[in-house]
């Protein structure tokens, strides 16, 4: 809680003008200010899907946001994405207000998304054809990050003939591919088992460690936003809204081992409590 | 390997029981007229069809007539489709050009075009191009009902995907709705080439100079009921052939999918 009115604090203390100006050099890559999102019901009534949500990310940072279903995280994150607009508030980045998609972001769907037509190879070049980019440049890049996620040999694979996991790493890398400097994940990991996951974590871990991207990761598993963060957001639902931003100060790099630590078992319980107190108890 | 040749014994298994259904068939139908002795004019055996089946290859005369029913069924196919598919394209992006065009499309669609085939041989003659015109009206319609359908196919997930990489409107057709779209356009040509070939039949039965249609209106006048039966043989030949051809592009080009035609529309 504390955590909340401080970072509120100071974030008012500087006013959004003040970053414009101050541009690149400022010390955060993001800054999410007094963000709503309404929806109208059909009769009428607003639904406040997204209500006064604060948020600077510094660059480099691993952010993991939790919360139980409809407390707009993946709203959030698809307003972030430009691909939902906004009803009031701000999206800072770099000092330049977003007001649509991003050729600095890259998004990881809860689903692989991929295209059935086209083999790994071409999945993970989508965002370079898109934004008509140096295919033979990206191309080279795009090996790389295929055989940095173990799928070398796959390139000239269709989708169908990959199992789940190995779909999501093919969408991992379409989301790296032009090296965007934000990294917005929206329950990756949600459809694997449990093994597949586990290996996944220690593999974003990696990956984000190697590539010093800014990492924005929603999820309904607090193990793994502790494991991956170096802060978690938590956001309760009706409204949602943040109700604490946790710190999660664990040495890196993490293994997995440390999940039964009595120390991550504190961060953990200190998460869940936001959760059985507002009764809305999740994982 | 294992999997290849199970498949292989399969398909194999599968010719062998088809095979046998057939030899069955034929067999028993021979031995019934035989038996039973029905006249050669209300059901021929298949051995007077054989012959008549082959009679009729040997004349040149035939050849001639087929030339002429597969002139118009690929023709009325071509303009048809087409015309469908271009439509649809029009409709599926455009709100504004559905609620001018659809209605009328609707209505059109209504109307037996066994019906208004007289009208069509009176405006185009007793030639050809009055086939061309009664086939290609038969064909349009699961090709424009197809393709718009189609053109609405593509997941929202793969849209919001292609725009969060900054993907333009064109982008996202070109890239994405295009190529959902095509399992659907391939249910409406197979369907199209189909109906292409009874349109084509039901234009000469209406009046023609030449056709199968027209061959089998002369033959059953002469109550040749052996050569009619050959005749309606070449047909379902004709009309096999044409969905085989259509299968074979199917699966080279829509190859991500095996898809069997669970979205037929406009049949």
């Amino acid at each position: 809680m504390n955590a909340v009115t401080q970072f509120v604090s100071t974030s008012l203390r500087r006013p959004p003008s003040a970053v414009a100006d101050s541009g690149v050099n400022s010390e955060y890559l993001v800054r999410i200010a007094g963000l709503e999102k309404v929806y109208q019901t059909k009769d009428g009534n607003d639904i406040h899907a997204l209500q006064d949500i604060n948020l600077d990310i510094p660059a480099a940072e691993f952010i993991s946001i939790v919360g139980p279903s409809g407390c707009g995280k993946t709203t959030l994150l698809k307003i972030l994405a430009g691909i939902l607009k906004r009803s009031a508030g701000d999206v800072v980045m770099r000092g330049r207000s977003l007001s649509g998609p991003s050729r600095e972001l890259g998004v990881v769907f809860q689903a692989p998304v991929l295209l059935p037509w086209r083999t790994v190879l071409q999945n993970v070049m989508v965002p370079i054809e898109v934004q008509k980019r140096d295919r033979a440049e990206f191309e080279a890049r795009a090996r790389q990050l295929i055989a940095m996620v173990g799928l070398s040999g796959f390139e000239n694979k269709y989708p169908s003939e990959l199992s789940g996991g190995m779909q999501q790493r093919v969408g991992i890398c379409r989301a790296l591919v032009h090296d965007p400097s934000f990294l917005l994940m929206d329950e990756p990991f949600g459809a694997l088992d449990a093994m597949t996951r586990e290996s996944m974590n220690e593999e974003l871990q990696r990956i984000w460690s190697e590539s010093r991207k800014t990492i924005l990761l929603v999820t309904h598993s607090i193990p793994e936003a502790v494991y991956l963060a170096d802060r978690v957001v938590v956001m309760t639902p009706r409204p949602g809204r943040i109700v604490d931003v946790i710190p999660v100060d664990l040495p890196r790099p993490r293994s997995l081992g440390m999940q039964t630590t009595a120390e991550f078992g504190r961060f953990v319980a200190g998460i869940r409590r936001h959760f059985s107190s507002a009764g809305t108890l999740n994982t | 390997m294992s999997v290849d040749s199970k498949l292989l014994n399969r398909l194999a298994g599968n010719l062998l029981l088809s095979l046998t259904t057939f030899v069955i068939f034929v067999v028993g139908w021979e031995v019934a007229v035989r038996g039973l002795g029905i006249s050669k004019i209300v059901l021929p055996p298949p051995s007077a069809i054989a012959v008549a089946f082959w009679e009729s290859l040997r004349e040149g005369e035939l050849h001639w007539h087929l030339a002429v029913t597969l002139y118009e069924v690929l023709a009325g196919f071509l303009v048809g489709s087409i015309g469908g598919l271009v439509l649809g394209f029009v409709i599926a992006l455009s709100p504004a050009m559905e609620r001018i065009f659809y209605p009328y499309v609707v209505a059109f669609q209504t109307v037996p075009k066994v019906a208004i085939a007289p009208i069509i041989v009176i405006w185009f003659g007793y030639g050809v191009a009055s086939k061309v015109v009664i086939t290609a009206t038969i064909a349009f319609f699961p090709l424009l009902a197809n393709t718009i359908m189609g053109l609405r196919a593509a997941p929202q997930d793969q849209v919001e995907m292609m725009v969060s990489y900054t993907a333009s409107r064109w982008q996202v057709f070109r890239m994405v709705r295009l190529l959902q779209a095509l399992p659907y356009i391939f249910v409406g040509l197979d369907v199209a080439i189909v109906l292409s070939v009874i349109g084509a039949i039901v234009g000469e039965f209406v009046g023609a100079k030449a056709g199968l249609g027209y061959l089998i209106l002369q033959k059953n006048f002469n109550f040749d009921m052996a050569g009619t039966f050959a005749i309606l043989i070449i047909l379902s030949m004709i009309g096999v052939g044409l969905h085989g051809l259509i299968g074979i592009a199917q699966r080279r080009i829509v190859f991500w999918m095996d898809m069997a035609g669970e979205h037929v529309v406009g049949a």
